[in-house]
């Protein structure tokens, strides 16, 4: 008798653990309150999507910016990620239903806020909000910081980027910890 | 619930190491069916580093610019900084096991690299070498 409750609360723990580890408890409602973006929640995605950068949340852009972006990933940002068009399809619902537009995260909504009606620009590091966050930040603690390359490598300073979390208190520029804007 | 601990570990670390080497040979056989002729390790080693023209800003200059020349070493993706895991089955028991995902990055990596798709004959000869590394 007790082997069995020992058991079942093995298990309910199990589940507890995996659930909070795992990508799909995305319609989950403490997931959608207070957030910065969205989580990734779709482990095709997590995969495909983020075996060469970290996996981009879908609220940090608008959906025609990934609809453009999906329609054309044999040549993406100069690099070949096609993928075959079950993926395809299954990945480009995805962006879309949780793009700017239907995530209430406050910085998806200011990235929707600031994409010029009608452009659909394929980075997130050149939406105007983003643009604005950073532009104080030098040159040489981005581009010419050997660590982080790019405005487009969020995780290098944002450290809990790919939790979908990006204010001020988990930011870190490698080389630069006291940086204050 | 221990008990059934030190079977499934034994499982893993002989499966996976099998299945890399199922996944290859099935690969090689293909190559073989699409009229390649013998694969050799020196030859995909020598391909491995070799460079294809200048570096440009969003062109590796060969393999070993994602990956090392050692493939038991973990590399990371020029552009983005992203850390990539070791591609050398002896340490990475995840890889060369699924041939979806092999053809897929041969394809992305020879076009990538070289500006085109490798041949049957040079992907075989990638893998021969890769897989005993
Ligand atoms: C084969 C490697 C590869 C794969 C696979 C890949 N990407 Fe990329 N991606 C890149 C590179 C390289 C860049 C440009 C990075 C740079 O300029 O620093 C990029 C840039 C991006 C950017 C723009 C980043 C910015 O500057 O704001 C987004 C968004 C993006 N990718 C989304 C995706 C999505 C969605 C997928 C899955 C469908 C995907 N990527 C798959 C290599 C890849
Ligand atoms: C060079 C390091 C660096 C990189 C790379 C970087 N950020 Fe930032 N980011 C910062 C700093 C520093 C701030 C300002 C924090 C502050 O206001 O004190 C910031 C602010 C932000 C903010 C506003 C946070 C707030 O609390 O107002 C957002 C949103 C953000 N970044 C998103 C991104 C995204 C998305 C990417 C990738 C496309 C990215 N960042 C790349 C360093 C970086
Ligand atoms: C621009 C960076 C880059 C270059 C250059 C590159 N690769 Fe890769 N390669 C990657 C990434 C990213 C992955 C997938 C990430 C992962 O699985 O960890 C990958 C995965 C692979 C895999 C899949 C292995 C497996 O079974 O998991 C093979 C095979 C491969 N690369 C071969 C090559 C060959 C051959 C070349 C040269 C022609 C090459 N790569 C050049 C970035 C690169």
């Amino acid at each position: 008798m007790k082997g069995k409750y020992i058991l079942i609360g093995g298990f309910a723990v199990g589940l507890a653990v995996a659930s909070a580890l795992s990508f799909s408890d995305g319609d989950r409602d403490w997931s959608m309150s207070a957030t910065d973006v969205r989580p990734v929640t779709n482990p095709m995605y997590a995969a495909e999507c983020g075996s060469c950068h970290f996996a981009y949340q879908p609220g940090l852009l608008p959906a025609r910016s990934w609809e453009k972006m999906m329609a054309g990933l044999d040549d993406h940002f100069g690099e070949n990620a096609e993928l075959g068009p079950d993926v395809l399809a299954t990945l480009t619902d995805y962006l879309v239903a949780n793009a700017a537009e239907t995530d209430p995260g406050w910085v998806a909504k200011r990235i929707e806020a600031s994409a010029p009606d009608g452009a659909a620009s394929l980075r997130i590091s050149e939406q105007p909000y983003i643009v604005h966050k950073h532009d104080e930040i030098p040159r040489y603690m981005v581009r010419d910081n050997a660590e982080v390359g790019s405005l487009s490598n969020c995780m290098a300073c944002h450290t809990r980027a790919d939790k979908g979390v990006y204010d001020e208190d988990t930011v870190r520029i490698p080389g630069y910890p006291y940086w204050e804007d | 619930m221990r008990r059934f601990l030190l079977p499934v570990l034994i499982f893993l670390s002989v499966a996976l190491p099998a299945a890399a080497a199922d996944a290859v040979r099935e690969r090689l056989d293909a190559y073989r069916a699409a009229g390649a002729g013998e694969f050799s390790a020196a030859r995909g080693e020598a391909m491995w580093t070799r460079q294809q023209g200048a570096r440009a800003p969003d062109r590796a200059e060969s393999c070993a610019t994602c990956h090392t020349p050692n493939l038991t070493q973990p590399g990371e993706h020029f552009r983005t900084g992203k850390p990539i895991a070791p591609l050398a089955p002896s340490v990475n028991a995840e890889r060369l096991t699924d041939t979806a995902k092999m053809e897929k990055w041969f394809l992305r990596n020879c076009k990538g690299t070289w500006g085109r798709e490798c041949t049957p004959q040079e992907k075989g000869d990638f893998l021969t070498y890769m897989k005993a590394q």
